[in-house]
């Protein structure tokens, strides 16, 4: 070994904490900026876009007491960047005013519903990550093949079709005709009063409390709906794992593993995949925040208690806190994970380890 | 026409020495053209948007019934027949006449969603990608941020604010859909920025002004074509999502995702209602999807296979 | 040629059906190699690496090979089975190729990717594969062979790298080497060492070798013998010592090219070639 490589091994310590310094600056950064746009545009769309944001708020049939009060609190009278200073220090504290639907504060009723959406969320990229990558994989391996087609056309299906539309043709189908699954709910009307959740996952406070029926209920609930999800993020994952793969298969650490006589198997899964698997955590988390976000629809299909259901109930009682409420939601959870899968990919690469 | 004077033909489009702009144009246009149509696939999706597009602008030929006014004697909640081929819905209304002109109103949002967010993206990608320095900093941060949202999500917040309807489905749709085309613009921007073609018209004295609209803008159009196609099926699918959620056209417009949200109450005994629109969604995305990915192949190959 | 043949080439084809018609990569090579060692050298483009991939099993599969005779220590290569072929890949044939950069696996440590070979071909225990590994690292004389089997493939510099992927290929002990091109993508300063390692190790070991090279004085100062390949054929083979009196016109033109210390030549030659050589 020269004396310049020794110096740079031992140099690669502290360069590397310099790296790793300066990257999480650039995320703090990142992070930081995105969240004030997405606090800039819901500020927006609240207050610049309404003619009176009060009435947005509190709807045309409150009395005049309580719509001046409402007004002052808002700030109305102040000027723009100091409305949005405190909107911006409101929404930090988590505060996103009151629903008029449901007369809570907007963040409880958020805490309240956001479990069922990460629940359905969860199931259905599990489900799509678990075929789709392998499905993926074959397709890339067996290019051109008829699983390659049939990867193909699942995924453009996948890509092209209208998520709700889908979910009620399996109503029709699997609740209606078959009766394999349960009504649209998260759970039969029995269990809705006499099972208590803990952390909200019904499927697991289910299982953590031993109750097998109710698990085999919420489970026949949950089924569809995050199978339908599922089929979304597989199309997506699936496609992206294919696209990987044929990149890594044209490497030359592949033509060199042939050498070594490893068998196909182990060059595919223990060498191509491996190196396609860095990126895949990316798409897969993508993937993750795309559902979140596909859940407005779904869960209105399925009568599913989450998020989007909130949002959607809100929309069409004009109830514009909640609306907005559930949006900061989403678009923060969105944009926590699609900069923590930035950094996970960064963690990953061993190549970016040392900067 | 004789085969030779075909072969000629052929031999003038393909010529390595092309003599004219024009020759080496439709040279390489015929090039990209015989790569799309040896993709089978990519042709289907052609003849589908080929057909909607026919089936938009002879609606009231192909349309044996009102697409808004109904037989409510008569006519409610009918399944397909060979009066109605794809059924009634609770108005009275023949379903298949409703989706033929439904068509004239997926293409309206397709095209105007096109035509407000590829020219925003374009604008600032290519004055972040030419200008450089704090501007494009700027610019590409802000974009960024877009980037990092969930686009059906704050569509639908806009949609609250601004009030339901068709236009402001549009606009709501076009506002979340620009960042990538300004990505887009910016990279090929960057490629050609410190090109000897630019630099030989900043020579000739043109303001930036004019580089960028007369000679930048121009090179960005085919990949950003490309990238609008493929983004096609994801608008009319927002868009027809919006519709189901009751945010997007109202009634009685024949917009097929407003036509699954009232085929919804019947889904169990009459799901035909909702199934023709559902169908035509999935068609015509499909079409999109297929005419996209034919598109990139033959005028990028470097990307075939992903 | 007497029984100590290893490796017997008789008319090897490789083609490729492409889109614009039939590409001939390789057409009709032969030669015979004992346990010596031999160049191949031409131009880029001109066969070699499909030579010698073909002869390790590793042509793309949309490729055709065939031949008359290929036979490893009597093996006939092109009729046993795929599975017999990839027991002696990397076992009893092994190969190294071009950039280090690119020929390893980024996010396996070098520590792994040299027992993974060791452990496909040999039941050995985890440990005494290490054992081995380090003392491979050792033998191609690395200096902290603990240290460096942690190492990923990015940490280390090209030559170093080189020297791990000789070491990965040579710890099953095969009979036979075919090195691609093993020293182009490194810097010139450590060209030699790694030479010098592959050239003990060979000799050693008593391997034959396949050097493939596009140059031709770093293959006769290295081989016994030089095949000189030209558009997929072999124009000459002669022994490295009788260089100075090739025949063929290619040879004496790659000949020419090779800049000499001490002579300034004007203009600079530029290396023939005639469509009938190919032929
Ligand atoms: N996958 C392939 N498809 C078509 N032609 C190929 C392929 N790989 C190699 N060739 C052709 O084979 C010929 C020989 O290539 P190669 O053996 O790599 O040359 P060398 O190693 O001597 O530089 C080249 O002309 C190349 O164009
Ligand atoms: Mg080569």
């Amino acid at each position: 070994m020269s004396v310049a490589e020794n110096q740079v091994a031992a140099g690669r310590g502290s360069a590397r904490a310099v790296a790793i310094l300066s990257s999480l600056g650039r995320f703090l950064v990142v992070a930081v900026t995105t969240y004030l746009g997405l606090l800039a545009v819901t500020f927006f769309i609240g207050r610049v876009i309404p003619i009176d944001p009060v009435l947005a708020v509190l709807g045309d049939r409150a009395p005049t007491a309580v719509v001046e009060r409402t007004r002052r609190e808002m700030g109305l009278d102040l000027p723009w960047i100091e409305q949005f200073y405190l909107y911006v220090k409101a929404a930090l504290r988590g505060d996103f005013g009151t629903s008029v639907l449901t007369t809570n504060p907007v963040m409880a009723d958020i805490r309240r519903v956001f479990p069922a959406t990460i629940e359905l969320a969860t199931l259905g990229t599990i489900i799509g990550a678990v075929i789709g990558v392998p499905l993926g994989v074959l397709a890339a391996v067996k290019r051109g093949s008829l699983i390659d087609q049939i990867a193909r056309v699942v995924g453009l299906i996948g890509y092209s079709v209208p998520i709700f539309w889908l979910g009620l043709l399996g109503l029709v189908l699997f609740y209606a005709k078959l009766q394999w699954i349960a009504f649209p709910a998260r759970l039969d009307v029995v269990y809705e009063y006499t099972f208590t959740p803990i952390t909200g996952f019904y499927l697991l406070d289910a299982a953590i409390q031993g109750q097998w029926d109710v698990f085999h209920d919420a489970w026949r609930h949950i089924v569809l709906p995050a199978a339908l999800l599922g089929y979304l993020s597989l199309a997506y994952i699936s496609r992206m794992t294919r696209s990987f793969m044929l990149n890594e298969l044209a490497q030359e650490y592949i033509v060199a593993a042939r050498a070594k006589g490893l068998s196909e198997t182990r060059i595919i899964w223990g060498h191509a995949l491996r190196n396609a698997a860095v990126p895949m955590v990316t798409v897969i988390a993508l993937s993750y925040a795309n559902l979140l976000e596909g859940s407005v629809l779904t869960e209105t299909v399925f009568s599913w208690p989450g998020i989007g259901l909130y949002i959607t109930n809100s929309l069409q009682n004009a109830d514009m806190n909640a609306v907005l409420g559930g949006t900061i939601a989403i678009g923060s959870v969105f944009i926590a994970i699609n900069l923590l899968s930035d950094l996970l990919y960064r963690l990953l690469d061993p190549r970016t380890k040392t900067g | 026409m004789s085969a030779e004077t075909i072969q000629s033909r052929r031999e003038w489009l393909l010529s390595d020495r092309p003599a004219s702009r024009l020759q080496a144009r439709l040279g390489r246009a015929y090039v990209a053209w015989r790569r799309f149509s040896a993709n089978r696939l990519a042709l289907v999706g052609m003849l589908i948007i080929i057909a909607l597009v026919l089936v938009a602008a002879l609606a009231d030929v192909l349309a044996p019934y009102s697409a808004t006014v109904g037989d409510l004697k008569n006519a409610r909640l009918l399944p397909p027949s060979a009066a109605h081929w794809f059924g009634t819905d609770d108005l009275g209304r023949d379903i298949y006449s409703r989706i033929v002109y439904g068509a004239r109103w997926t293409l309206y949002v397709v095209i105007l969603v096109a035509i407000i967010a590829a020219p925003i993206g374009l604008l600032v990608g290519t004055v972040a990608g030419y200008a450089g320095g704090w501007t494009d900093t700027i610019l590409m941060r802000i974009t960024d941020i877009f980037l990092a949202f969930p686009k059906l999500v704050l569509a639908l917040a806009f949609v609250a604010a601004l009030g339901p309807g068709i236009e402001n489905a549009v606009l709501a749709i076009a506002i979340t859909s620009w960042p990538p085309y300004a990505r887009i613009a910016r990279a090929e921007t960057l490629t050609v920025r410190n090109s000897d073609y630019i630099k030989a018209v900043q020579l000739m004295g043109a303001s930036p002004f004019r580089i960028v609209l007369r000679h930048i803008m121009p090179l960005c159009i085919s990949s950003l074509i490309i990238r609008v196609t493929l983004d096609m099926a994801g608008i009319i699918l927002t868009a027809a999502g919006l519709g189901f959620l009751g945010l997007g056209a109202q009634p009685p417009l024949p917009e097929w995702g407003a036509m699954i949200a009232s085929g919804r109450r019947f889904i169990l005994d009459q799901w035909w209602v909702a199934a023709a629109p559902g169908a035509a969604i999935l068609i015509v995305s499909l079409g999109f999807n297929l005419l996209g990915d034919g598109l990139r192949d033959a005028l990028d190959p470097r990307s075939g296979d992903q | 040629m007497n029984g100590d043949t290893l490796l017997e080439v008789d008319d090897l084809r490789v083609t490729f059906p492409t889109r614009t018609g039939i590409v001939q990569a390789v057409r009709g090579v032969s030669f015979s190699l004992g346990r010596e060692r031999l160049g191949i050298v031409g131009e880029s483009g001109s066969g070699k690496s499909q030579t010698g991939r073909a002869i390790m099993g590793l042509t793309p599969p949309q490729a055709e090979v065939s031949a008359k005779k290929l036979a490893f220590n009597g093996i006939d290569l092109l009729s046993i089975s795929p599975r017999q072929r990839r027991s002696l890949r990397g076992n009893r044939i092994a190969m190294i190729l071009q950039d280090p950069k690119y020929s390893l696996d980024p996010v396996m440590t070098i520590g792994r990717q040299i027992v993974e070979t060791l452990r496909t071909h040999e039941k050995v225990s985890r440990a005494e594969a290490r054992e081995r590994a380090l003392a491979m690292l050792q033998a191609v004389q690395i200096r902290d062979p603990a240290r460096v089997f942690d190492l990923y493939p990015h940490e280390v510099s090209g030559g170093m790298g080189q020297r791990a992927m000789i070491a990965m290929m040579l710890i099953t002990g095969p009979e036979l080497m075919i090195a691609d091109e093993p020293t182009s993508a490194l810097d010139v300063t450590v060209q030699l060492d790694v030479l010098k390692i592959l050239d003990k190790l060979v000799a050693e070991r008593g391997m034959g070798l396949i050097f493939i090279s596009h140059d031709l004085r770093l293959v006769s100062s290295f081989c016994d013998r030089v095949v000189v390949m030209y558009a997929g054929k072999v124009v000459e083979q002669i022994k490295a010592s009788e260089l100075r009196d090739a025949q063929h016109p290619y040879t004496r033109g790659l000949l020419n090219c090779m800049p000499r210390i001490g002579f300034e030549r004007h203009p600079l030659p530029v290396l023939d070639r005639k469509p009938e050589w190919a032929a």
